[in-house]
């Protein structure tokens, strides 16, 4: 496969060791010094250039690229550079932005600015963060239809509370399906008399609340439930949309922002967040707000320093878990080592993201599941298409191949598929499918 | 110091404003050819108005119309449409012994009707007294002034549209102007189809009942004249006896209009949308429907237990244990004294005093933003509540950042203010007027009661109408001293502008540039 990379970044540049060991990179920057570094750090052609150039990109062979990547640290010469590449040739564009605005507007149709792929570090950070906090039993979590749906794969423990249990049992929430559950290697679809064993892994799909719900099921002491406690120091774009997405599930999190307006915006977009203007680094403030005691801590300040200071402030007074973002990638160690429990680089994420993405080369939003027995994958359901105005069972039952409905969005809104529901179009439809069949299901979509 | 209010401008505006009116006048005059009564007093008004207005119109060829002369001339109309809707009144009644004849008490019957209170100084009202032309025209003030003459001369007149917005702004009642459409004329012509249409399906749901045998005295005189007041929360009524004059088919009928009156008309424009959501979904409208349905329970279960069940009850008497009348009673009062209509089945003032009590709490919260009804308002009350709320939050932890919610939507900390202003500013206003009433009123003779004194200054500044003791809904302010009635008119004009608008043109700083 030949790629090109445009911004040798810190992004550019973790991309670029990972996809170079199996493929053709090029990669182009502006900054000629930059390029004299990366020349000798991998094994990849480079290019000194404007990546938003038509004859910079023809001379680097996007004509006949596989993949165009675009990880500067400007989120509009990012778009304009894949909106570039397809007016040359036909490569796989993924976007890298930082601006949420441009993630949302993508979503719609999943092809806007000429982008194919599209990673926002802020949310994709955010997601991390929530993740990470929130679904620890979690093997796998993904979002799917603007992250209106998650998919998630837990391994269930021999001492879970939900082990030898049955499906119907455990399955009290109305907008969860129980897609799949993985044992011994081998792929079973769950019926409301499947019992639950140890070491199994079970896929779920639904809403995220849901979700955390179900997490909180099988893992009740680790997973954070809502009358946990959680504290997010710094109200930038990372923490916003940490306190959101921690909201979506069910979360009433603390917000702490020193500018007023800042302060004021939030508290505006967060009805569930309660949000507090104050200086983070206030010792007594921290003490008076009872911060000792919260069960999680999230500092997303602006500055490294100021995030080491407040995590060191809230480990000392006995914050049980303290996370923190970390700008420069060369401390995320060092943070780890002094004692923060997670530390997390937002540019490490969003590489991250990205060559997971390279990995599984198909044009949809799909989820791989335990080495390709299955996969999750979001259709959009076009006019006319086969699977319009059917109901579930009636599908189901035409179909010889294991297919399970997960969960379906009509105009932006979460429906729970039962056997009666009715697909229509421009329906997005979250299926949970094995792989020699998405082809064909694809096509009925 | 320069002046910065072109009042040229204004007048002609003012003007344009007077001669459209004086077109409405047409309704009375063909009336009065029907009767064949008072034909000359609406001829010689239409001609003495028209001229007047065309004079004004004069002074300004080429009027030009900024925030300024917008709010001068909301507020001056008006005034000047309550005086010139009292020439008939004068022009009718002269030499006749009628209260009318007296100059402050036409003005005050006029204003009350524009002003949609519906408190009267009339004696004697019916139509074996007055021409039947000369009470529709009563009827017609009010409904002109429900949903705001400003308004209406936005929906026809193209030259008020540039700064419609802002006429519209300062006439229409609530703490914010919701348009509807990108062009404010299509949204006051909205907002008027709307109005209409609820007034004519009114007075043809009446005359089949009238038809039908249901309603004997609601033949088609009385059902236009009760359309033109039920959706512009007048209730001023051609009978003596008010709604008590019906029977309960036709208090039934009217209490669901009543209802939408006082219902932000906006809603009713989504719902024509095909928007049922929007409907249900309004915090304001929820709270309202909830207030009309928490305060009806309780007075019927009060006037069950025989709070209406005595001689000095003279109308709509409630015997103790009569559930069927205790719950309509209750239906028609709260839902008429809430929203600041003023229609009576019963004479509350003769009720117990527990009973009143509960009317007279109905009285301070008053109807929805954008709806025809006066008073605070229950959408500034619910915004009240939340920000006192969020000052005992704050109080106890000053570092929390808390907006002002309804429903789903932030309320600007500028509305919020203004909100807290206005409660404060009503709430002032109100009991100035109360202790003026009582001591004015001793002055002459006129002795009042508390509660007197202070229905007479909530009914008049929430545009409400009758009030308790000899103000009841059956009674009248004729006896008060002239200056008494003077401050009432004041009080019902601003009451029906939202008091600051006026105030402002009272302050020094909207006349100064410097």
């Amino acid at each position: 496969m030949k790629a090109i990379i445009v911004g040798a970044g810190e992004v550019g540049t973790l991309i670029g060791r990972s996809l170079s060991q199996r493929n053709d990179v090029i990669v182009v920057d502006v900054d000629d010094h930059r390029i004299e570094e990366i020349k000798y750090e991998l094994d990849v052609l480079t290019r000194v250039g404007d990546g938003t150039s038509g004859e910079v990109l023809e001379e680097v062979g996007v004509g006949d690229a596989d993949l165009l990547i675009a990880s500067t640290d400007d989120d509009k010469t990012n778009l304009v550079a894949c909106g570039a590449a397809k007016t040359i040739g036909d490569p796989f564009t993924i976007a890298r932005v930082r601006h949420a605005t441009f993630k949302r507007t993508w979503d719609r149709t999943q092809r806007a600015f000429d982008v194919d792929f599209m990673v926002c570090s802020d949310l994709q950070t955010a997601e991390t963060i929530v993740n990470v906090i929130g679904l620890p039993a979690a093997i796998d979590v993904d979002p799917f239809a603007g992250g209106l749906v998650h998919m998630a794969e837990f391994n269930v423990s021999a001492e879970s509370p939900i082990t030898g249990e049955v499906v119907a049992d455990v399955d009290h929430f109305d907008s969860l399906t129980f897609a799949a559950v993985f044992r011994d290697e081998e792929m079973i679809l769950p019926r409301g008399d499947t019992r639950i064993k140890g070491g199994d892994h079970v896929v779920v799909i639904g809403s995220p609340q849901s979700v955390q719900g179900f997490a909180q099921d099988i893992e009740p002491d680790k997973t954070p439930g809502s009358a946990d406690d959680i504290v997010i120091v710094g109200g930038g774009e990372i923490g916003y949309h940490t306190a959101r997405i921690l909201e979506d599930r069910g979360f009433s999190p603390r917000l702490l922002e020193t500018d007023e307006r800042r302060a004021r915006q939030l508290a505006e977009d967060l009805p569930g967040t309660l949000v507090m203007q104050h200086e983070p680094t206030d010792a007594e403030f921290l003490e008076r707000e009872h911060v000792h005691e919260a069960d999680i801590l999230i500092s997303t300040l602006d500055a490294d320093e100021k995030n080491m200071l407040v995590s060191l402030l809230a480990k000392r007074i006995g914050t049980d878990r303290v996370i923190s973002i970390v700008d420069h990638g060369s401390y995320v160690q060092l943070f780890e080592e002094i004692g923060i429990d997670v530390a997390i680089n937002p540019r490490i994420v969003t590489a991250e993201e990205i060559t997971r993405f390279t990995h599984t080369d198909v044009a949809v939003n799909v989820a791989v599941l335990e080495n390709d027995q299955a996969e999750v994958l979001e259709l959009e359901v076009s006019e006319g298409a086969r699977l319009v105005g059917r109901t579930i069972r009636d599908i189901d039952r035409s179909i010889d191949a294991d297919v399970v409905f997960g969960a379906i969005t009509r105009d932006g809104t979460f429906i729970a598929p039962r056997g009666e529901t009715v697909i229509e179009a421009h329906d997005h439809i979250i299926v949970l499918v094995e792989p020699s069949f998405v082809d064909q299901l694809m096509a009925m979509a | 110091m320069t002046r910065r209010v072109d009042l040229r401008a204004t007048g002609s505006f003012l003007g344009t404003v007077i001669k459209y009116v004086s077109f409405a006048m047409l309704i009375p005059l063909v009336v009065a050819v029907i009767y064949w009564e008072d034909v000359w007093v609406f001829l010689l008004t239409i001609l003495i108005t028209v001229s007047i207005g065309i004079g004004l119109e004069r002074l300004d060829d080429d009027p030009a119309m900024g925030p300024a002369e917008a709010l001068l001339l909301v507020t001056i109309s008006w005034i000047a449409v309550s005086m010139i809707g009292a020439i008939p009144y004068l022009l009718a009644t002269y030499g006749t012994g009628s209260s009318l004849a007296h100059p402050i008490n036409a003005l005050f019957e006029s204003t009350s009707g524009f002003t949609t209170t519906g408190a009267t100084v009339m004696n004697d009202i019916g139509t074996d007294r007055y021409s039947h032309a000369l009470l529709i025209w009563r009827q017609l003030t009010q409904w002109l002034g429900g949903m705001g003459i400003i308004v209406l001369m936005v929906a026809i007149l193209p030259e008020l549209g540039v700064n419609g917005a802002q006429l519209v702004r300062t006439e229409a009642p609530g703490p914010v102007f919701q348009k509807l459409t990108p062009r404010i004329a299509q949204t006051a012509r909205v907002l008027w189809l709307v109005y209409v249409a609820f007034t004519i399906l009114l007075i043809v749901l009446l005359t089949i009942l009238h038809h039908l045998g249901l309603a004997p005295n609601m033949h088609l005189f009385n059902a236009v004249a009760h359309g033109f007041t039920t959706l512009p929360t007048g209730g001023y009524s051609p009978e003596a006896d008010s709604i008590a004059a019906f029977s309960a088919p036709a208090q039934w009928t009217i209490i669901p209009f009543m209802l939408i009156a006082g219902t932000n008309f906006a809603l009713f424009w989504y719902l024509l949308s095909g928007d049922v959501r929007s409907l249900f979904e309004d915090p304001e409208f929820r709270a309202y429907i909830g207030l009309i349905g928490l305060l009806t329970a309780t007075l019927a279960i009060v006037l069950y237990h025989g709070a209406a069940d005595s001689d000095a009850v003279e109308w709509g008497r409630v015997a103790e244990g009569a559930l069927n009348d205790s719950l309509r009673e209750a239906a028609f009062q709260i839902g008429s004294i809430m929203n600041s209509t003023g229609y009576a089945t019963s004479d509350f003032a003769a009720w117990d005093t527990h009973a009143q009590m509960i009317v007279l709490f109905a009285m301070f919260i008053g109807g929805s933003a954008g709806s025809t009804g006066g008073g605070i308002k229950v959408i500034r009350w619910l915004i009240v509540l939340k920000a006192a709320r969020r000052e005992l939050t704050q109080a106890a932890r000053p570092e929390i950042v808390q907006p002002v919610r309804l429903g789903n939507a932030v309320i600007d900390e500028a509305v919020v203010r203004g909100i807290l202003g206005f409660t404060l500013l009503y709430v002032v206003i109100f009991g100035f007027a109360t202790i003026f009433f009582a001591l004015d009123g001793m002055q002459v003779g006129y002795d009042l009661t508390v509660i007197e004194a202070m229905s007479a200054s909530i009914a008049t500044l929430g545009n409400i109408g009758p009030g308790f003791g000899r103000l009841g809904p059956f009674g009248s302010y004729l006896e008060f001293p002239v200056e008494t009635k003077v401050v009432m008119i004041f009080l019902m004009w601003i009451g029906r502008l939202e008091i600051v608008p006026v105030l402002a043109v009272f302050t020094g700083a909207f006349w100064r540039s410097s």
